[in-house]
């Protein structure tokens, strides 16, 4: 059953994206992540304050889920493929720079929307919610210990705890408005793997 | 989900540099074309995708670390601002969603317990007892009978928020403890509440402040449940958590007995602007 030599893979082959390792620390941390945004919600708006009550029990989780908010990812850096997954978010070439051009002009043509691995948009989403968790875990380490530092800085840390909280559940809610928009995008992050069709359409310089 | 570290292994040469020369002549993925038909290295999964490029992801999240330290550093200020602001834009809000902003003005519900049973006039009671000669227990038009004070003051929590200038109305407590006959070994009063958890105390002479009220009335309209009606505290001067509600049971005690958020690591005399590590206004 040998295929013509100049057909490639059948259409409808699936083509590997993530190792266990990848999925398990995403899907940890956003479990955590959904914690803290839920209890963070119970706290803050009032009408769920007075459904749910019990303040002081719902800090605690709140605290307690935003500890290990940190701990798949630094599990997962004992996987080889998270790691080099890092590397790709980290490191920007041309063609991100064409990707982050054609998205502030709301270019929506694939010529002009290049992406490796990821794309421009999903690495600065991974550094930026990366360095706002560790902001919101060091803002509420200060709230929550507040004898460890002069007590002016509570005020200080609830300041920036509160309006990056904000901040974070407006771009989680485009983080996952975008993937509730494209299931093989989210069929990836589940099952490991994604068609070829559209790998080559979203990812048309990842070399899998 | 993170970014990745400096420490990250297999990134010992940083090609940001070294790199730079060669761009112009788009160095970045010239092996690719000959990828697939390149029989030597068919197997080097995760990684044929362009080594090389800016470590921009590193920069984006040590940039947004030094944000937030910088917010830090800065808060003060500019919450005194947001705050002038957001109170104003408040004020001429018909949706109230400024309310949820931080520091958008506003009362905040807080109740530590699962859940707190409605009381109204039928089954409304307040106990006066503990170190007293004449022990009693009030209904709600009994304290609606005695005499009513009225006093204008802003609200402060200790978690931030003020709403200024709220209207609080009902009957000193002095009032009351003057009524039970407090004896003279008494030192301080504890309060208790319906809600069946939370508790309150402030030493006699707090206790009989002209600003310390049995409130029954707030923003001029009879206390609701939310707000910890049909009858809460009300401690001027010091922060709201003092201001117990629901309150049901007022004992005179021989000593301070902590409260609620007391056991917990606040203030036991929490005046506004001079405890709890806060500089807010004073209140009182």
């Amino acid at each position: 059953m040998t295929p013509p030599a100049e057909t490639p893979a059948p259409p409808d082959a699936r083509i590997r994206r993530f190792s266990p390792a990848e999925r398990w620390v995403h899907r940890l941390t956003a479990a955590l992540m959904g914690v803290c945004v839920l209890t963070a919600a119970v706290l803050y708006i009032p009408q769920l304050a007075v459904l749910v009550g019990r303040r002081d029990l719902v800090v605690r989780v709140h605290e307690l889920a935003g500890v290990a908010l940190p701990v798949p990812v630094l599990l997962g850096l004992a996987s080889r493929a998270f790691r080099a997954d890092l590397r790709f978010l980290n490191r920007f070439g041309p063609h991100d720079r064409l990707w982050l051009r054609a998205a502030l002009v709301r270019d929506k043509r694939r010529s002009s929307r290049p992406a490796g691995k990821f794309n421009a948009g999903q690495k600065v989403y991974a550094a930026w919610i990366a360095g706002a968790s560790l902001v919101m875990l060091g803002t509420g380490l200060l709230m929550w210990f507040t004898h460890l530092t002069p007590l002016v800085w509570r005020t200080s840390a609830t300041f920036v705890h509160d309006w990056l909280a904000l901040t974070i559940g407006v771009v989680l809610a485009g983080h996952i408005g975008m993937a509730l928009a494209d299931p093989e995008s989210r069929r990836g992050l589940r099952t490991g793997t994604v068609s070829r069709q559209w790998a080559k359409r979203e990812h048309p310089l990842w070399r899998p | 989900m993170n970014a990745e570290r400096p420490e990250d292994p297999g990134q010992s040469e940083d090609p940001e540099r070294p790199k730079e020369p060669e761009r112009p002549k788009e160095p970045e993925r010239p092996k690719e074309p000959e990828r697939s038909d390149d029989p030597e290295r068919p197997k080097e999964p995760e990684r044929s995708e362009d080594p090389g490029g800016r470590p921009i992801g590193r920069r984006v999240f040590l940039g947004t670390l030094g944000l937030g330290a910088l917010g830090l550093v800065t808060a003060p200020v500019v919450q005194r601002g947001l705050e002038g602001f957001l109170g104003a834009v408040a004020g001429e809000d018909p949706t109230g969603l400024t309310g949820l902003l931080p520091n958008g003005g506003g009362f905040r519900y807080y109740s530590v317990a699962a859940s707190v049973p409605h009381r109204t006039a039928a089954d409304y009671r307040l106990t006066v007892d503990g170190l007293v000669d004449r022990p009693r227990g009030y209904g709600l038009a009994d304290l609606r009978a005695l005499r009513q004070t009225r006093l204008v003051r802003d609200v402060q929590c200790v978690t931030g928020w003020r709403v200024p200038g709220t209207p609080f109305e009902g009957v000193r407590l002095a009032d009351l403890l003057d009524a039970a006959g407090v004896r003279s070994s008494a030192k301080a009063v504890r309060f208790t509440c319906f809600d069946g958890t939370y508790s309150e105390s402030l030493t006699l002479e707090q206790a009989r402040r002209p600003d310390v009220l049995v409130a029954l009335r707030m923003q001029d309209k009879d206390i609701g449940h939310d707000h910890g009606g049909p009858v809460r505290l009300y401690v001027a001067p010091m922060y709201f958590y003092k201001s117990a509600k629901w309150l049901s049971g007022i004992t005179v005690t021989d000593r301070v007995r902590p409260g609620y958020w007391e056991n917990l690591g606040y203030d036991v005399d929490a005046w506004v602007g001079r405890s709890n590590g806060r500089s807010d206004d004073p209140t009182g």
